[in-house]
């Protein structure tokens, strides 16, 4: 089982993110839970959405888990949320941030013995110059496709396209560049 | 008439995604509805199913959840196949009028969305409306995913609506982990459903002018009794009836529906009996520990709450020696619910199993595979002692002191 945790504020996208994930990963066959940790949160909260992804159905319902993903799709959650919490030695981590890799681990002491593992990807800037607005969902999932290397980045096109098809074909293009450039630019 | 939804063989649905579908290929009559959380998304959705077209039913917003269930009585006397959804305080709201709905004998489908119930305020899950519930004269099912949700919502039209039940369902859920949870879901086509459903038939219908009839006369002592022990005959009557419909659903999709749901039960020695989501996850914590520290555990749940399985949970539970009977409602100076009924069940059977009682996850508390293995390995102590070991009700996942009551006098 693969099992991923988002570190979000409420209104970022990240329950839709990990729904979209979800609605993806269906379609090769696999089994899949989204599900977030909000309740009555507002917007701006910090929060966590998580995706587990697996060959068998997945019947699960602990909330608790060691994820093999930590997507962080505010810059600074990285800072004050506890990323690190409850993590294995393969964790990897994906970070939005406008800052390198060295710059923004000097600043993280906790990520020091997990270099390998961390990617940084500045998911707010990309959502701003395609979608127009401060909403990096979209881009952290291209990047989680490089980074995981669980689909080809064309398959993952084509099938996010049928999940974003009620929206205006604007707004699904747009998309599509965010996932792609995420996806050339995470490092 | 209604347009036909496009939907895949495999969906990726929450739970209240799949009951509002549920409902559309029922194609209700009425739903008349409050939005309270975390069922809001079930009326949400199905009003919007209405206003794309999707639905020729009508949707009715009233002031307050008592006005909803009102509505859906009014609607249900009418003539109409009706349905609503409501959590927590909301339930709580509509108790009065539940009771006057099973005594008029209305098949009205209510989506409960489990959550807990304020004071401290939290819109988190746990089964406080569900227990709250119990005694409204309603038959009750439970899902643990939000396949069962939907699944369970099909049948629930078939159950309430069928001429020797006439009685109204709730199918619950969990808030949020069920509720608010994507998983693969596979529906069925808008025909195939409809057909499994039926077209709804009325009886007695208020709308029949040829035929006047009168409901919620009253009664006094002169007949209540009559009528409150004819409505109890039809809960405990419908067990057959509910068989057959779930085995009419298994013919048409595969998944196969019980009134007690039972898993590795055949050489159980312990077993833990839950309900909702509960009952999944203590499937997982089970099959590791058979397959890592030999305990033969197995897990039993109560699929349908009322009427209250009383013949099926004594065959299931009576070869066992030690049982964990898990209440997600704080139990009000009591013993929980759970333990109660199943042990009163199994103490008429020979064997007389070890009941045990665990309080878990109020208001949305956690409920972790580590404190669910805890639990199997004190009713294989038990077990193995042939007594309980420890104190007969204990609280899981609290922190603080342990907090725990009564004794055994079976040593």
């Amino acid at each position: 089982m693969v099992e991923i945790r988002w570190h979000s504020r409420a209104g970022q996208g990240a329950v839709t993110g990990a729904k979209g994930l979800g609605d993806v990963v269906s379609t090769t066959g696999k089994q899949v839970q989204a599900f977030a940790l909000y309740g009555s949160a507002k917007r701006g909260a910090a929060m966590q959405a998580y995706n587990r992804i697996d060959d068998e159905q997945i019947i699960t319902h602990e909330k608790f888990m060691l994820p093999d993903f930590v997507l962080v799709i505010d810059p600074a959650l990285a800072f004050t949320d506890n990323i690190t919490m409850n993590d294995k030695a393969s964790t990897k981590y994906i970070i939005t941030t406008h800052l390198s890799k060295d710059e923004l681990i000097s600043g993280l002491p906790e990520l020091q013995d997990k270099k390998d593992r961390v990617f940084v990807v500045d998911c707010m800037q990309i959502s701003l110059d395609t979608i127009g607005r401060a909403i990096p969902n979209t881009p952290m999932l291209g990047a989680f496709v490089k980074v995981s290397g669980m689909f080809e980045l064309d398959y993952f096109l084509d099938k996010m396209k049928k999940v974003l098809s009620k929206f205006p074909q604007k707004i699904i293009d747009s998309n599509m560049q965010a996932i792609t450039r995420a996806y050339n630019e995470v490092k | 008439m209604a347009l036909k939804y496009d939907l895949q063989e495999v969906e990726v649905w929450d739970g209240n995604y799949a009951a509002a579908h549920a409902l559309r290929q029922a194609q209700v009559d009425v739903v008349a509805a409050y939005p309270i959380t975390p069922s809001t998304a079930i009326v949400e959705s199905y009003g919007q199913f209405v206003a794309d077209g999707y639905v020729d039913g009508e949707f009715v917003m009233v002031e307050s959840e008592h006005a909803a269930m009102s509505s859906c009585v009014g609607a249900a006397a009418a003539g109409g196949r009706v349905a609503t959804a409501t959590s927590s305080q909301g339930f709580a709201l509509m108790i009065e009028v539940l009771y006057q709905a099973s005594g008029m004998r209305l098949p009205i489908v209510l989506n409960v969305v489990n959550r807990a119930l304020a004071s401290p305020l939290n819109v988190r899950e746990d089964h406080s409306d569900m227990y709250l519930g119990r005694d409204a004269g309603w038959i009750m099912l439970d899902s643990f995913n939000a396949q069962e949700t939907y699944d369970l919502n099909l049948c629930a039209f078939r159950i309430g609506e069928h001429r020797d039940i006439r009685l109204p369902v709730m199918v619950n859920q969990d808030g949020f982990i069920t509720s608010h949870t994507a998983q693969n879901v596979r529906p069925l086509s808008d025909e195939d459903a409809y057909k499994f459903v039926g077209v709804y038939e009325p009886v007695d219908e208020l709308l029949d002018f040829s035929k006047p009839v009168t409901y919620g006369a009253q009664t006094e002592e002169d007949w209540h009794f009559e009528h409150k022990a004819r409505q109890h005959k039809a809960l405990i009557d419908a067990r057959p009836v509910i068989e057959d419909i779930f085995a009419e659903f298994e013919k048409l999709t595969g998944r196969k529906y019980n009134r007690v749901e039972t898993y590795m039960m055949e050489d159980a020695e312990v077993a833990i009996v839950a309900l909702g989501t509960a009952v999944e996850s203590a499937r997982v914590a089970a099959k590791y520990l058979r397959d890592n520290e030999g305990i033969k555990a197995g897990v039993v749940a109560p699929r349908v709450i009322r009427p209250f399985p009383f013949d099926a949970i004594r065959t299931a539970l009576e070869h066992c020696k030690a049982i964990g009977a898990m209440d997600r409602s704080s139990p009000g100076g009591a013993l929980g619910m759970l333990f109660n009924e199943v042990s009163a069940a199994v103490y008429t059977t020979a064997s007389r199993p070890l009941v045990t009682n665990y309080i878990y996850g109020l208001g949305g508390r956690d409920l972790t595979m580590e404190n669910i293995k805890d639990i199997y390995r004190e009713l294989k102590k038990n077990a193995d002692a042939g007594h309980i070991t420890t104190k007969i009700q204990q609280f899981v996942g609290l922190r603080g002191p342990k907090l725990e009551f009564f004794e055994t006098r079976r040593s």
